[in-house]
């Protein structure tokens, strides 16, 4: 479905030189489960919004294929691109507070992007907007359809955000840490509303994400990323294989319930996994 | 008082980092060109003005255009317009700068203070605030000039009386942004008295968008004190102050334009320079500090 | 060594209560951790500790020997400090890291701060490079020891700790638990930290309390919690929140 051939991105930075976020990542993405784990600054969240188009303005986004389905992204226009956006890639970042519109009722947020992509009519939008809520598992969808995003919770906020984006059922679905800003308990039940989604539609799905464990059980395979680029792709079920030390590194440094370190192995970062 | 050299050192690295995201923009450098250019030439005035700017020759050179001897012409009373102009700047920049120290201290005080300690306290500053907002500065100035005489003292007063307001909200907005940093919590923890947090932590950090915010006034400063003077109200005669200047080249402004012209141009290219300059600094300043 | 004693602690926002009827104990030396999520009040805990929250009802006052300040007092703040969440908000934007470490002695009139300050630097991993420098050119994990560096300045005894770690990247968060447990060792530290992660706070607390919407739910040592030997339905959530997802 997705074809990354050596993209890199990069911004130019105060004093006149170039910033490289992303430094040469490579990979295919078919129907399946990919996550991208990285700490901050590793470029994660950069790869993901190269692949919609939505970098930060002035960056320079290049690579040697960036392919959807056959369509070759970066030659694409704008308007071509804003086409495939919502319709066929979707993308739910992590805090719902800043992605939906704060003066629109959310039942007409998840209606105008519907409309964006598919000629529907209003009551035909209107059924599609409850079934999509009622989806991601929410309760009473009419209700909800009426109140503004600053008056649900942060789980369902986020349950509203993924409603809008997999509304005009899109193929791949790209997750920028979606479940960060959450309560431990609500963030297993909307990935488990996730989970269920793509399952059912057969979605490709790119989890960007810090936590390595969480994404080790939810996702098939993972890239490893570092300084802007990929230090190791894995397996997600042979995750405690991995060779590279970095990723061992990740793994290895974080507190464990039952399994007590005291001190805990910290990093040692090479020059040599730049 | 010891300079630590170190932390000089930070503080000129510092200042430095701001000067380079400054100095990119090329507008702004231009700005302040012309800004310091003012300054040089008020300063230089007596030295630089080639005649008198208050005795003129009635009989032989009233009314002459710009030429060769007179850059910019002469004025009814025969005097030269550029020397009026170079002495002029000194005026100008008396305002300028004794508006700014007035009103902008008084705008800082009284909105750091309002939005730190809120409450009732908040409540009579930005009512205060709101009364002298309400003042139309020119009938101020009437009123002032009525009362104490007219006189370029009493027109900077005027002007500086209904200036400070917008710099009190503006003070009063950032300060409630900044009370609610973990650091002013984290020294408040420390022990600190209120008014150590308010002159140490506060308002340094409300200080920048002041700046800014009075760069850009500076314009409208001096159109103010230049349409006061044009109505009489600022420096008297025969003090060579701009507005005063286009207000005696009124009557000649079709025949001999460049009575009106010179000083009008002035103050063109002044408030233009003022609001560059302010333009850049709020480029560099404001987007440094937060990530 | 200090202890805290807490009791019958109500905060009250206007009409909500965001702390209801609380009590625990820190003993002397003792490292004491709060759990829940958000909403659950354990902040709120924090910051009324140390007089930032207004606490409508109850009593907290310090234990152990000696002569114990009140709350709120000047004598109460070199004894009690805290470590704040966010790095990126918690160090002023425009000071130095000198500046930060000398000002809290200056106010205590502390002599000899050229010492205490470069000692402090080195004990908190951080070089005399960095003393001169401000929080824009520090990392995550750099300006969370600087905010340690100060709250220890003082040389206080209990250290409050207000999610610590939680905003840094999981290799920095493993060094700065490694620096909090080594720097409670050297100096006979008492934490109440909060959190919102299980793992940390069994990691770095002794006894912990799990707190829901300003209410103690249990309160236990942190090696039972570790074997599973929990009372209360919520912490069993909790704990099964934590260890992550489980495919369908």
């Amino acid at each position: 479905m997705l074809e990354v051939q050596n993209l890199r991105v990069s911004y130019p930075s105060r004093d006149g030189g170039l910033i490289e976020a992303v430094r040469g990542v490579s990979f295919s993405l078919g129907r399946e489960r990919l996550a991208i784990v990285g700490e901050s600054g590793s470029g994660k969240s950069q790869t993901g919004r190269a692949i919609l188009g939505l970098s930060a303005p002035g960056a320079i986004v290049t690579a040697d294929a960036l392919r959807f389905n056959g369509t070759e992204l970066l030659r694409c226009s704008s308007a071509e691109r804003r086409r495939l956006r919502g319709r066929s890639i979707a993308m739910v970042l992590q805090d719902p507070k800043y992605s939906l519109n704060p003066v629109m009722r959310i039942g007409e947020q998840i209606a105008e992007t519907l409309c964006a992509h598919r000629s529907v009519s209003r009551t035909e939008a209107q059924r599609r907007v409850l079934q999509a809520l009622a989806d991601v598992a929410i309760a009473d969808p009419e209700r909800v359809a009426k109140l503004y995003p600053h008056e649900v919770s942060g789980g369902m906020g986020q349950r509203v955000m993924m409603a809008m984006m997999l509304i005009a059922e899109p193929e791949l679905l790209i997750a920028d840490e979606p479940t960060s800003a959450l309560d431990v308990t609500v963030q297993l039940q909307v990935l488990a509303i996730l989970d269920e989604l793509v399952r059912r539609r057969g979605m490709g799905l790119i989890f960007i994400s810090h936590d390595l464990r969480l994404v080790s059980s939810f996702c098939d395979r993972i890239l490893v990323m570092y300084a802007g680029r990929v230090v190791e792709e894995i397996e997600a079920t042979k995750l405690h294989e991995a060779k590279h030390p970095y990723t061992r590194g990740l793994l290895d440094c974080l507190p464990r319930l039952g399994a007590p370190r005291h001190p805990l192995p910290t990093l040692q970062r090479e020059e040599a996994w730049k | 008082m010891v300079i630590k050299s170190p932390q000089f050192h930070a503080r000129l690295h510092r200042a430095g980092e701001a000067w380079q995201v400054f100095a990119r923009n090329r507008l702004a450098l231009v700005g302040l060109g012309l800004v310091l250019l003012l300054a040089v030439l008020a300063l230089l005035a007596p030295w630089l003005a080639p005649f008198d700017p208050t005795q003129g020759e009635l009989l032989s050179t009233r009314l002459l255009p710009p030429s060769g001897t007179h850059w910019m012409g002469t004025d009814d009373q025969g005097r030269d317009i550029l020397s009026r102009l170079l002495w002029g700047s000194r005026i100008t920049l008396f305002i300028v700068v004794l508006v700014a120290v007035l009103a902008a201290p008084i705008g800082l005080a009284v909105g750091t203070a309002a939005g730190f300690f809120g409450g009732w306290v908040d409540q009579l500053l930005m009512r205060l605030t709101d009364i002298f907002l309400a003042f139309p500065r020119l009938i101020l100035a009437l009123a002032l000039a009525a009362a104490l005489g007219p006189g370029i003292e009493n027109a900077v007063l005027a002007i500086a009386i209904t200036s400070w307001p917008p710099y009190a909200r503006i003070a009063r907005a950032e300060t409630l942004s900044i009370r609610q940093a973990d650091y002013i919590a984290a020294i408040r923890l420390a022990g600190a008295s209120n008014r150590r947090i308010l002159f140490g932590h506060v308002m340094p950090l409300a200080l920048p968008s002041l700046i800014v915010r009075v760069t850009l006034d500076m314009a409208g400063i001096i159109l103010t004190a230049a349409g006061l003077g044009f109505l009489g109200l600022g420096a008297q005669p025969p003090s060579p102050e701009w507005g005063a200047m286009i207000a005696a080249g009124r009557a000649y402004v079709l025949d001999q334009w460049w009575v009106a012209a010179g000083p009008g141009v002035a103050i063109f290219v002044v408030s233009l320079a003022f609001n560059l300059l302010g333009d850049g600094l709020r480029d560099a300043l404001d987007p440094k500090g937060s990530d | 060594m200090i202890g805290l004693k807490v009791e019958g602690l109500q905060v009250r926002f206007g009409d909500f209560t965001a702390v209801h009827e609380l009590g625990f104990e820190v003993a002397p030396g003792e490292s004491f951790g709060l759990v829940g999520e958000s909403g659950s009040g354990k902040s709120t805990v924090l910051r009324a500790i140390c007089g930032l929250a207004p606490h409508s009802r109850g009593t907290f006052a310090l234990t152990g020997e000696g002569e114990l300040p009140a709350p709120g007092s000047k004598a109460f703040r070199r004894r009690v400090q805290m470590v704040f969440q966010d790095p990126y908000g918690s160090l002023h934007p425009r000071q130095t890291v000198d500046r930060m470490l000398a000002e809290p002695l200056a106010i205590h009139s502390i002599g000899d701060a050229e010492r205490r300050i470069t000692a402090m630097l080195d004990a908190v991993g951080l070089g005399s490079a960095f003393r001169f420098r401000y929080p824009h050119q520090l990392s995550g994990g750099q300006r969370q020891r600087v905010a340690i560096a100060r709250a220890l300045i003082l040389e206080p005894e209990l250290l409050l700790l207000d999610e610590p770690t939680s905003a840094l990247d999981a290799s920095v968060q493993a060094e700065v638990l490694n620096l909090l447990e080594a720097l409670r060792r050297e100096r006979g530290l008492s934490f109440l930290m909060v959190s919102h992660d299980l793992a940390v706070v069994t990691h770095l607390c002794e006894r912990l309390m799990v707190m829901r919407q300003g209410r103690a739910v249990e309160t236990l040592a942190a090696p039972a919690l570790a074997r599973g030997e929990v009372a209360a339905d919520y912490t069993r959530e909790l704990m099964k929140a934590s260890a992550g997802f489980v495919r369908a």
